[in-house]
């Protein structure tokens, strides 16, 4: 029902002149998808939700619902529902007179909004309390009203969440979040999911957009964005620990790592005077007793047995990384072992990008 | 679970020095004004026991039943005038930077004012000679005098009292309203909601426990008003704004009726404990 185009929209706060909140970024979300906003608080996920919401004018740049500029149009003009970090709720209202409050504002006859307000009432189960004070409710239960004053709006195509489980209890984040799930599949609407919780990213969303310091650094599915991050911030942040990056030289026409040539996925050269690095992800390194192709010189610094797996810290060279080992009968080599990566599963980064 | 707890009483010597201040700050001070309040005094070592007799003579009473009247008037005004006032205030005000400050200290200022100074400021900002207030009216025709009407006594009474005490309605408010987070607000603009809407359902119940406190404290305030009336009318014209607190005085100290006066006393705090307690329950209820 919407597609949401942004055009070079882009947003500094007032008092902070010089400092782009979000640069400016062109981007599509596209209709019915589930994307999840990923980043460190701070990055600007918040105030692109915010944007679109017409919470917050750009600095620049337009918005655009299907095409329609809808970029100086307050929030009650667009079709757009957001739920926030701390549940949203009339306190002196019933659940039943919460969620008819937006269709009460605009309007309704009271046959009508009944039974709108007992349909959304169902999708998210909330029938039984629709008599109930809203403020006598838990957090999620909150959460769900502040969810369905959104849903019962029928011309809302695009519902933004900004960092929704917050203050969830954590055995209840997860039904919620898949109540989400199941809503999203129902009603068929376009999802926006502003975290910093990477789970919480990966489970929920098609399309991760990771951000960083008001930048969208890498837009992609969860596999996309573990297999290959499109820059150093993507790798740190995804994954756990996050991807390990060794300082590198290229010599000759290949990286070289400690002394060995190594072969990654990149296919391009760097460009000439990048501060080079290999970047591996814990998972993907594997320990030998003897040197091999690809395989670089390593000192094991520390161990540490999780059970299920074995964290191992490496020094290679100068610098430290971590071995993510499946605890499948793995002797460990000594002290002095070697440590092989991969081709296909490493990549040339030149100073934060990954080099194609 | 609780019946299994072994019992301890040594608690109590932590709660000791509380009671004993308790005690000699509040309990010790009533207890006197018990003890006066069914005697006689006749002299230093003379009282006679007279039981309920000062109660029933002061219940009796149509100069405390006039003063009394008065004051459930003079409250009720104040209150309907200074909660609304102290709320459109606090709306009304900016909510940062140097206008807010600025805003915030102008409001502040009438009370930081000794009481006996406001009412001689007003007792002058009000006279028809040489105050301000009291000769442009005089001049623009209007027939005012405090100290000879009335009715003007008890406008310039009510007005110096809402100018003395709204704003602290209106900075109590003001600090709720500031404590109200952004997302409520976002909220109500994306459901659409009225100007009056966001009042009524997001801002007022969010006030509820911080108004309950500036109408306790008003209401327990100007039923015990004295000070200022005192130095502005004398409690004139004739017993026009002769207050509770005012008919006390003049019973205890004009006339030294020191047993009506004590057993006044009582009746008076126990009106106010009623009070209190009847509005606090009620808002209580409310939510």
């Amino acid at each position: 029902m919407a597609l949401i185009d942004l055009e070079d929209v882009g947003h500094r706060y007032a008092g902070a002149a010089d400092a782009w909140a979000l640069r400016p970024m062109t981007m599509t979300w596209n209709d019915g998808g589930a994307y999840a906003l990923l980043g460190p608080s701070g990055c600007g996920k918040t105030t692109l939700l915010n944007i679109i919401s017409g919470l917050i004018a750009p600095t620049r740049g337009k918005v655009l619902f299907d095409g329609r500029d809808v970029t100086t149009l307050p929030p009650e003009a667009r079709n757009i529902a957001q739920v926030f970090q701390f549940p949203v709720v009339y306190d002196t209202m019933t659940v039943f007179d919460n969620l008819a409050f937006p269709l009460r504002n605009r309007g309704w006859d009271t046959a009508r909004l009944r039974l709108r307000v007992e349909e959304v009432a169902d999708i998210l189960e909330l029938r039984a309390d629709l008599g109930r004070r809203a403020r006598a409710l838990s957090a999620d239960q909150k959460q769900k009203i502040s969810l369905g004053r959104g849903l019962v709006r029928p011309d809302v195509a695009a519902v933004l969440f900004d960092e929704p489980l917050t203050v969830i209890d954590p055995h209840l984040k997860w039904l919620l979040r898949r109540k989400l799930k199941q809503i999203h599949e129902q009603l068929k609407l376009s999802l926006l999911y502003v975290t910093h919780d990477q789970t919480e990213a990966l489970t929920f969303a098609d399309q991760v957009v990771v951000m960083s310091q008001g930048e969208m650094v890498q837009i992609g599915t969860p596999e996309q964005l573990f297999e290959t991050p499109a820059h150093r911030f993507v790798g740190h942040f995804i994954g756990s620990p996050g991807m390990n990056f060794l300082p590198c030289e290229w010599r000759s026409g290949a990286a070289t790592l400690a002394g060995v040539r190594v072969e990654t996925s990149s296919k391009q050269a760097p460009p000439s005077g990048a501060t080079l690095s290999i970047g591996v992800r814990p998972e993907y390194l594997e320990l030998a007793a003897t040197p091999g192709p690809n395989a670089v010189p390593v000192r094991i610094a520390a161990i540490r047995d999780q059970g299920i797996q074995t964290m191992v810290q490496l020094e290679v060279g100068a610098s430290l990384a971590w071995a993510k080992l499946r605890n499948a009968g793995v002797a460990l080599p000594s002290t002095a072992a070697f440590a092989r990566l991969p081709p296909a599963r490493c990549a040339l980064y030149a100073d934060e990008r990954r080099v194609p | 679970m609780s019946s299994a707890r072994p019992v301890n009483q040594r608690a109590w010597w932590f709660v000791l020095p509380v009671l004993i201040s308790v005690a000699f700050s509040a309990l010790v001070p009533l207890m006197t004004i018990v003890n006066y309040s069914v005697q006689d005094i006749l002299g230093p070592d003379q009282a006679v026991f007279v039981g309920m007799e000062w109660y029933q003579e002061i219940l009796r009473d149509p100069d405390l039943h006039g003063a009394l009247y008065r004051q459930l008037i003079f409250t009720a005004a104040v209150l309907a005038i200074e909660i609304p006032l102290g709320i459109a205030l606090a709306l009304a005000l900016p909510e940062r930077g140097w206008r807010a400050s600025l805003a915030l200290v102008l409001l502040a200022m009438p009370l930081l004012i000794p009481w006996n100074v406001v009412g001689t400021i007003w007792q002058i900002f009000a006279r028809g000679d040489i105050g301000l207030l009291g000769y442009v009216l005089t001049q623009l025709g209007i027939d005012y005098n405090y100290s000879q009407h009335p009715t003007d006594a008890w406008v310039t009474v009510l007005v110096m009292d809402v100018w003395h005490w709204t704003p602290l309605v209106a900075l109590l408010s003001y600090a709720a309203l500031r404590a109200i987070p952004e997302p409520f607000y976002q909220a109500a603009r994306i459901d659409g909601a009225s100007r009056w809407a966001v009042f009524r359902h997001i801002e007022l119940p969010k006030m509820r426990g911080v108004l309950t406190i500036a109408l306790l404290l008003r209401l327990m305030d100007s039923f015990m008003i004295y000070t200022e009336p005192f130095v502005l009318t004398g409690g004139g014209p004739g017993t026009a704004t002769t207050f509770l607190s005012q008919y006390l005085t003049q019973k205890a100290v004009g006339q030294f009726d020191l047993g009506p006066a004590a057993a006044f006393s009582l009746v008076y705090f126990l009106i106010i404990l009623l009070l209190c307690f009847v509005l606090y329950n009620f808002m209580k209820e409310q939510r």
